[in-house]
């Protein structure tokens, strides 16, 4: 089986090198195709938008991209280099953090605990080796300064705990925590689906927050107006397919859902 | 200078809430504050779960010991402290459990089981004390790691899985023992030492209830200062959010109760001391008590929520209102009430912090 790779319609403007490159990615379940020959670019310091219609393979890409399925062909370049990942842990240790519609925060720890959930610090010297005590203090005092970093003010106190925010708050923590620690990529699976209007704006913010960092973002998204608001390009997925990629500037909304519905081609 | 003005004025605004539009947090403390002082007595309690607990100690023992001197007398509070001992060490590992969403009805079969191999090993088969400690450590890890590979491998629901071996281990126990009891004489003395007293300030206590001490001293501080302890409340109270944050679930809940069965040896060993004899037949109802002690000590059924002292205080109440009930002159039964209406109390006052999260 040969596969011809649709050429990007928007090839990157400044001739940069991918952080992130899939190249020809196949995924089938049984006799269902997932991915037919997938193959995508994530340029530093960008919002990369993944669009498409239910059943279009945007989770398989993405869940192909972070670890949580294995792809049958194809290949996944990350800083040119190529990797293997065999489960979710594997591309997190890379610096591919994900998070999840879901907000996956643990509501009874506090915003702290919860930013260092699963990846705890010790005390220095014989307390944190023989006594595995953690660092709590300073934990919380780190945590404070990645929240500051990411400019999100509203958390000031990192020992209230999680379910006393609001969901956009909760959110907040869920990306700061995918946004620290030196991650290299940061994929968000609709993010907003859970949240109202006003506190998708407050994540939103924190996506360009994000990307200003120098960290680049890949948003999974249904909403067309927030990837349009948000994104830098976007990559819309067909049948298993990359339909084309676009931006903001080149297409409209209305364009962009008549290649996701396969009314128009590019 | 400038700054110095600036800074009292936002801690002002912070404590009114009346100023700082930014911050959302703010808004959410404002909000708080607003609240009725039953919502802050809610607030206080949601904060720190053992508040109750302590307060119900406090106001029981002023209560009995005003209904009958004898109540402070230094051989009943000896007694109380004995009573308590064999639940309060359980109550340890059933907290535990608890923290992470599950429950564990095999606590007492696991360790009747285990005093009887520590017994009859050292009894009967001319085993050395030490060593016979340390068969009867194995098959509480043993006992835990039963239940918690049936919890994580096969994913049956801990109450069901714990119902089940709660069964087995009696069996076993009957069929290990040929249900004969070990009297106290027959033993090595180190096997009985835990019933051994000493002491402090008129009051004997035992070396059981040290060890109890001991266990809750280190088990608390393994829960504060840990990342394990921390993974524990963080299984218990969304398992999918620990998951995704890359914490393995199954491994935190293995090692919970195989944690759990070495503690319930223990346990084990201090209920030999406590009734200077291994009987098949004790500790048939612990299960239930130590439940009833996490329950009252203010843990939440639900998972992670709740302090391992909580449980001591929880395991201290049952025991000080059965006591002072019974010094008061009141039918044995009344204790059983007073410990029925404090399960539902507590459960009531748990469901009603819960409402905090909104």
């Amino acid at each position: 089986m040969t596969l011809t790779d649709p050429e990007p319609t928007v090839s990157d403007p400044r001739g940069r090198k991918p952080v992130l490159e899939a190249k020809r990615l196949v995924k089938t379940f049984g006799r269902v195709v997932g991915l037919d020959g997938v193959s995508l670019e994530l340029y530093p310091g960008e919002v990369l938008a993944i669009i498409g219609d239910n059943g279009a393979g945007k989770s398989t890409l993405v869940k192909c991209l972070t670890g949580a399925e294995v792809p049958d062909e194809g290949e996944i370049l990350l800083d040119g280099k190529p990797v293997h990942f065999r489960r979710p842990q594997d591309a997190r240790e890379a610096g591919i953090e994900t998070v999840y519609q879901t907000l996956a925060v643990s509501p009874a720890l506090d915003v702290a605990s919860n930013l260092y959930l699963g990846r705890e610090e010790r005390r220095p010297g014989i307390l944190g080796s023989v006594f595995r005590m953690m660092d709590t203090a300073g934990m919380r005092k780190r945590a404070k300064e990645e929240l500051i970093t990411l400019g999100i003010s509203t958390l000031q106190d990192v020992t209230v705990p999680v379910e006393n925010l609001s969901g956009g708050q909760r959110q907040a923590v869920a990306v700061a925590r995918a946004a620290a620690f030196g991650s290299k990529i940061v994929v968000l699976d609709e993010p907003t689906a859970a949240l109202g209007v006003r506190e998708s704006g407050q994540v939103l913010e924190l996506v360009r927050k994000l990307r200003d960092t120098g960290i680049p973002v890949i948003l999974i998204s249904h909403n067309m107006p927030q990837v349009f608001d948000v994104a830098d390009r976007i990559h819309i997925q067909r049948l298993g397919k990359r339909a084309a990629t676009i931006t903001p500037q080149s297409h409209s909304m209305t364009d962009a859902v008549a290649i996701m519905t396969g009314a128009a081609q590019v | 200078m400038t700054q110095q003005k600036a800074e009292p004025a936002e801690a002002e605004g912070r404590r009114t809430g009346s100023s700082v539009p930014t911050s959302q947090l703010d808004l959410a403390t404002e909000f708080l504050d607003r609240t009725t002082p039953l919502g802050r007595v809610r607030q206080a309690l949601h904060r720190y779960p053992a508040l109750s607990p302590a307060i119900v100690i406090v106001v029981a023992v002023i209560v009995f010991g005003s209904l009958n001197p004898r109540f402070f007398y230094a051989n009943n509070l000896s007694l109380i402290t004995q009573q308590v001992a064999v639940v309060g060490t359980l109550a340890v590992a059933q907290t535990l459990v608890i923290l992470t969403a599950g429950i564990d009805l095999s606590v007492g079969a696991a360790m009747v089981l285990a005093s009887m191999v520590m017994a009859q090993t050292a009894s009967q088969n001319g085993v050395p004390a030490p060593l016979a400690l340390l068969i009867g450590l194995v098959v509480g890890l043993a006992a835990g790691a039963l239940n918690g590979v049936l919890v994580t491998r096969l994913k049956l629901p801990p109450f069901i899985v714990t119902l089940g071996t709660l069964s087995i281990f009696l069996a076993l126990t009957l069929l290990y023992s040929n249900s004969a009891s070990v009297t106290g004489q027959s033993m090595p003395d180190l096997i009985t030492s835990t019933g051994n007293t000493f002491n402090v300030a008129g009051v004997n206590i035992t070396y059981g209830v040290v060890m109890m001490l001991v266990l809750y001293i280190i088990m608390a501080f393994i829960l504060n200062t840990t990342a394990w302890g921390r993974h524990v409340y963080a299984v218990g109270d969304d398992p999918e959010a620990a998951r995704l944050a890359g914490i393995s679930v199954n491994r935190v809940l293995m090692s919970v109760y195989v944690v759990a069965g070495a503690i319930i040896a223990v346990g084990a060993w201090i209920q030999i001391g406590r009734a200077d004899a291994a009987s098949p037949n004790a500790g048939t109802d612990v299960n239930l008590d130590t439940i009833t002690a996490v329950v009252i000590g203010g843990t939440s059924l639900f998972g992670g929520r709740g302090t391992i002292w909580g449980s001591l205080l929880g395991a201290l109440i049952v025991g000080v209102f059965r006591n002072g009930l019974a010094l008061a002159g009141l039918d044995v039964l009344f204790q059983t009430l007073a410990v029925g209406i404090l399960i539902i109390v507590a459960v009531s006052i748990d469901q009603w912090i819960r409402k905090v999260r909104k």
